[in-house]
């Protein structure tokens, strides 16, 4: 769509939030209008137990900067368990990325209550600098997909 | 492909302030399978809905995009207003540009590429929807109740009371549980079985309820509104419709010395006994394993001295099986085995007693006729001490890591009754912390020490050490004034920890309801749904769920009941399409998925499947969507991908990943 | 391996088993191949060595399927792998007939080679039986030898025990061969930049031509259809065009066997191209090691994995980045 030169970096952020807890966090900071940058887009799923490693690696593959996840806090999940299961999968996969020499600020996994507007803004915030701190995404990216 | 209208709503000015409605409009229109695009000022009005109704019906919509607010906000109402137009609801997606967008952008610009994007989202995903139907259940008007103790009696009436059959199964000879071996229950020192029994015999006489003692769980099959359950009903070796209770049989019978597990075995009974007076039903069993006729096949008393000719001992097990609607679970606790507590002298000396002893010491128709008195020599002890958080709140793994919840109310229920009728007898309690929350429990604990005067000391316990003269020598520790304390006692009583029936895991595990590390049944929700075990269907009443005393007991007992009448008064039940479904050619049959998920949904069948020309019976796994509750662990689970969610599937989400990385 | 070989007859003989799943001599004197015996007298072609590394225990999957029982030979580290696809209802217990064999380190042509030794006609001190601490090798150069020890494949230098965990009965002895730390590899890429990380994979991966000889051998991919072979996750791709591909390839390979690969060694024993892909399995087993507790996939055969188990207390995916 645009050509990099020259021109600001704007990341392109893919946020996971689950249905019960974290989506709902996300329209509690937009019903209290606490701004995060445009940047991120966020994908509905039913709980963080849903985020499949390959859906993370697709993101990238296609081109994203960054990936965070946001569920339920542990505990409080609507499912009872599915975040436990999520945050060992997350914990390892990102381990792994780590390992390949993918930058560890890259992922994210945030815990945000339906209440927590504030957090969801704060944690959006403080993502999306950190991948601008970091810059393009181009270890991960498959050159194909650039467009 | 799919025919897709998106509908941009302006939500007033919320929306169009800051998104280009138009622009979005026009950019949309542009997506793969988009057939229709308009805006509207408020697409969740009538005329909004009614703008999309007509579209699906003229353009020959297959899927519906309306930008507007959350889904959590009318996403419901999106897809009845398409449904009444003919489309399946579940071809509506949403794309969130009000909450998740124009409310948190200022710059119109910025804002209307995001809006477009979501849209494109969304488009990407409604692309490869596809329609679903809710299933429908039937619901059996029945309800079973495991656990014939204060909690199943109460959730039997009242679920009895609102019309329903229940039937109560109970393991032991007799209804009544837990609370029939109790003397007097706090705060208000009302006798337990004068408020027991009353409950007991409600329940025998309820027309609606129907009891099986000395009988159990064997198998369950079957879900939500439609499990059946085998039971067991253990051979009585008496004739139930014919026996009168007279208990002569219980006073000729010549084995005498069995221990006496209602008296938790400080006296004996007979091998043919109804374990206590008022036991319902009144009508004894035979302990098979300790009765003569059984084991040397001579003797035959009982059946001699019977009036009635009630006594058949060729009776055999039976096994009713009976469908149920719901169930609930109400199991109970039983108290800790103290082989790990050396230190408190239990096992050596009689004076060391628990306190659920005590209760039977002190109860009139107990193995003392209700005189304190030492079971070494029946001498009355003067000097008492009582132990707490005897196996509750420890860190190893002698005991439990929590609280039992019940015990400093029932000690300081003992310490006053006992000052109250033996004034002479001193009373000691070793505590840790005094645990009073509940209504006029922190009174009641103060009145045992500033009325009755017992003697309160912060410490611990460290050893009870029988002495040569058949007294016992408390070692303790007092952690206000700093100070090692010895302290010579007639009797020591240990408040014991409580913990889950036994039986529970047998239980937990036929039902697939879940159970914590320490047996507890699992709530579908800690806080919201405390009543509720996370298998739909399967309800929790009283200890089973986590310590409790008789109050709360009972109020749960009656949420559940509620919650279960709540599933009985439907005739039947929808089930969210949303639920996980295996393609069974996929599948290797590796049980992974069963493994996490949470409602017991997934179960495996040998089928014979038709691979490409390859015929052959391969272990699939199949989802019970009336169980499955579309959290869509399972989907992860599945090395070969051949779990998939239903309406959030792997292609759809990666469809709006690309979409947003485009 | 006369033992062995007498042990397979009379099983046969006596009908207990249908069929030997052990090994043939290949075209060259270190490639011997897995093979069926049906009858007695086809066993005369039956041998084992220390080149036969290859882990039996995925061939049961479809042994299972068969009429009557299968006398399968496993080593020590295979028994892990037969208890795992037990555990995952891959394999049927009552259609094997495991005969344990004793291991004494497998041998790696690849380790014998990077000696200089070329060329390479016959191979003698390489049987089970032998006592021998070298090998003798005739090549067209003449006799060479070279230590058992340093010829040996680097899994058995790391080697999980010799104790057979599920079999019939045992023949056969072992020799400890472990002499090397099992997360040293792992442990010394960790410690690089991330720069050095990719560097390293990215030359690594690049070699990948996708054969999939590592997914084919592996015992824990034995799903019936792959998902990079399925048109689930649209990843169904086998040109590799780009480099990414390999990443994700072996990053989701790896990931799917998480918790559940016990660490055979297999999947670098048959790269075509020597990537070593045991470093991100056992990257893998180090974190769940480190985070929820040693696990030892295949130990038995009815333990939760740790992907299907959870603790309360469990780390956040947050100590990644913590531990730098």
């Amino acid at each position: 769509m645009s050509i990099e030169t020259n021109e600001e970096f704007r990341p392109k952020i893919v946020a996971f939030c689950c249905n019960w807890c974290s989506y709902a966090g996300a329209d509690l900071a937009g019903s209290s209008r606490l701004s995060y940058p445009a940047d991120v887009k966020i994908i509905r799923v039913p709980c963080s137990c849903r985020v499949n490693p390959m859906f993370i690696l697709r993101a990238f593959e296609k081109g994203a900067d960054g990936v965070i996840m946001c569920g339920c806090h542990p505990g409080d999940c609507h499912y009872s368990t599915g975040n436990y299961y999520a945050r060992r999968r997350m914990t390892l996969l990102f381990s792994m990325l780590d390992y390949i020499g993918v930058e560890n600020g890259r992922t994210r996994v945030e815990w945000v209550s339906a209440a927590e507007g504030v957090k969801f803004s704060q944690t959006m915030n403080e993502f999306v600098e950190k991948i601008h701190s970091l810059g393009k995404n181009v270890r991960l990216e498959d050159l194909r997909c650039r467009s | 492909m799919q025919r897709i209208g998106v509908f941009v709503c302006h939500c007033g000015s919320n929306i169009a302030a800051t998104v280009d409605v138009k622009k979005v409009v026009e950019l949309a229109a542009k997506e793969p399978g988009v057939v229709h695009a308009e805006d509207y000022q408020y697409m969740c009005s009538e005329a909004g809905q009614a703008k999309i109704q007509e579209a699906i019906k003229e353009k020959k919509l297959t899927g519906v995009v309306v930008c507007s607010c959350s889904p959590r906000m009318h996403e419901a109402t999106f897809r009845k207003a398409a449904e009444r137009a003919g489309l399946n609801p579940y071809m509506v997606e949403i794309a969130n540009i009000r909450e998740h967008c124009s409310w948190i952008h200022k710059d119109m610009e910025e804002a209307t590429k995001k809006a477009v994007i979501l849209a494109r989202a969304a488009i990407a995903k409604v692309n490869l929807n596809a329609p679903l139907q809710p299933g429908e259940s039937r619901v059996t008007k029945r309800a079973l109740i495991i656990g014939g103790g204060i909690a199943g009696i109460q959730t039997a009436l009242d679920i009895a009371d609102a019309g329903y059959e229940v039937d109560i199964v109970e393991k032991t000879p007799s209804i009544g549980g837990r609370m029939s071996q109790l003397d007097k229950t706090f705060p208000t020192l009302d006798c337990s079985a004068c408020i027991l029994t009353p409950k007991m015999v409600e329940a025998a006489a309820h027309e609606k309820i129907n009891i099986y003692t000395y009988s159990e769980v064997e198998h369950v099959s079957g879900f939500v509104g439609d499990f059946t359950v085998d039971i067991r009903k253990k051979a009585r070796s008496v004739n139930m419709d014919k026996c009168t209770g007279c208990g002569v049989c219980q006073e000729k019978c010549p084995s005498k010395k069995i221990p006496n597990e209602f008296n938790r075995g400080l006296n004996n009974r007979t091998a043919i006994y109804t374990p206590f007076a008022q036991a319902i039903p009144n009508v004894p069993v035979i302990d098979r394993e300790n009765c003569l006729k059984f084991k040397t096949g001579k003797c035959g008393v009982c059946s001699k001295v019977c009036q009635a000719g009630a006594i058949e001992y060729d009776q055999q097990d039976e096994i009713v099986t009976q469908k149920y609607g719901a169930i609930v679970v109400a199991t109970g606790f039983d108290i800790i085995k103290l082989d790990k507590y050396d230190e408190y002298a239990y096992s050596q000396s009689k004076d060391v007693i628990t306190s659920l002893e005590l209760e039977r010491i002190m109860n009139a128709a107990g193995p003392t006729k209700g005189h304190l008195e030492r079971l070494s020599d029946g001498k009355a002890p003067k000097e008492l001490v009582f132990i707490q958080c005897v196996g509750s709140r420890c860190s190893d793994d002698r005991g439990k890591p929590y609280c039992s919840k019940i015990c400093c109310m029932y000690t300081a229920k003992h310490a006053m009754l006992i000052r109250d009728k033996y004034p002479d007898t001193n009373v000691t309690v070793f505590y840790i912390d005094v645990r009073t929350p509940g209504k006029n429990f922190d009174e009641f604990y103060r009145r045992a020490v500033e009325q009755y005067g017992v003697n309160y000391i912060k410490g611990q316990v460290g050893k009870v050490i029988p002495q040569p003269d058949g007294s016992l020598l408390v070692q303790g520790s007092d952690l206000i004034d700093n100070k090692q304390i010895l302290k010579k006692a007639d009797m020591v009583v240990l408040a014991t920890a409580i913990e889950p029936n036994p039986d529970v895991r047998k239980i937990a595990t036929m039902l697939t309801a879940s159970i914590d590390t320490n047996n507890f049944l699992t709530e579908a929700h800690a806080k919201l749904r405390p009543v509720e075990s996370p298998t739909a269907g399967i309800f929790l009443s009283g200890v089973c769920q986590g310590p409790k005393d008789i109050p709360e007991t009972v109020a749960q007992a009656g949420a559940a009941a509620v919650k279960a009448i709540g599933l009985l008064a439907k005739d039947k039940l929808t089930t969210n399409p949303c639920t996980a479904k295996s393609d069974e050619l996929l599948c290797n049959g590796c049980s992974t998925c069963a493994n996490v998920c949470p409602y017991g949904a997934i179960s495996y069948e040998d089928k014979q499947v038709n691979d490409h020309g390859i015929r052959e019976t391969r272990r699939v796994a199949v989802v019970n969507t009336a169980l499955c509750q579309g959290c869509g662990a399972c989907t992860v689970a599945c090395p070969s991908g051949a779990m998939d969610l239903q309406g959030f599937s792997n292609r759809q989400i990666i469809a709006e990943v690309d979409a947003i990385c485009r | 391996m006369q033992e062995l070989i007498n042990r397979a007859k009379e099983l046969l003989a006596d009908g207990t088993v249908a069929r030997v799943l052990g090994w043939k001599a290949g075209d060259l004197p270190y490639n011997p191949e897995p093979a069926y015996f049906e009858t007695e007298e086809s066993l005369k072609d039956f041998v084992y060595n220390g080149f036969c590394g290859a882990n039996l225990s995925k061939y049961m999957i479809e042994a299972s399927k068969l009429e009557g029982k299968t006398l399968v030979c496993l080593k020590p580290c295979d028994t892990y792998s037969f208890n795992q696809l037990i555990k995952e209802h891959r394999v049927d217990r009552e259609k094997a007939y495991i005969i344990g064999v004793g291991c004494k380190g497998k041998l790696d042509i690849e380790r014998i080679r990077k000696q200089g030794i070329k060329g390479i006609e016959s191979i003698s001190g390489a049987e089970i039986t032998d006592e021998a601490e070298t090998l003798t090798i005739q090549t067209i150069y003449g006799e060479k030898t070279c230590a058992y020890k340093d010829a040996m494949l680097e899994r058995c230098h790391v080697c999980k025990g010799k104790e057979h965990k599920i079999y019939d009965e045992l023949i056969g002895e072992s020799k400890d061969t472990k002499d090397a730390d099992r997360f040293a590899e792992v442990e010394k890429i960790e410690a690089m930049s991330p720069e050095e990380k990719f560097a390293f994979f990215q030359s690594q991966l690049s070699k990948c031509i996708r054969c999939n000889a590592c997914r084919n051998v592996c015992p824990a991919c034995s799903c019936r259809k792959c998902v990079f072979d399925s048109n689930k996750f649209d990843s169904a791709q086998k040109a590799n065009v780009d480099s990414f591909e390999e990443k994700m390839f072996h990053i989701i390979r790896a990931f799917h066997v998480a918790g559940r690969c016990t660490d055979c060694g297999e999947c670098s024993r048959v790269c075509p191209q020597g990537i070593p892909l045991h470093l991100f399995n056992r990257k893998f087993i180090k974190d769940i090691d480190t985070f929820y507790g040693e696990y030892q996939a295949g130990e038995d055969s009815t333990s939760k994995g740790p992907l299907t188990n959870f603790t309360f207390e469990d780390v956040e995916p947050s100590i990644v980045a913590e531990r730098g």
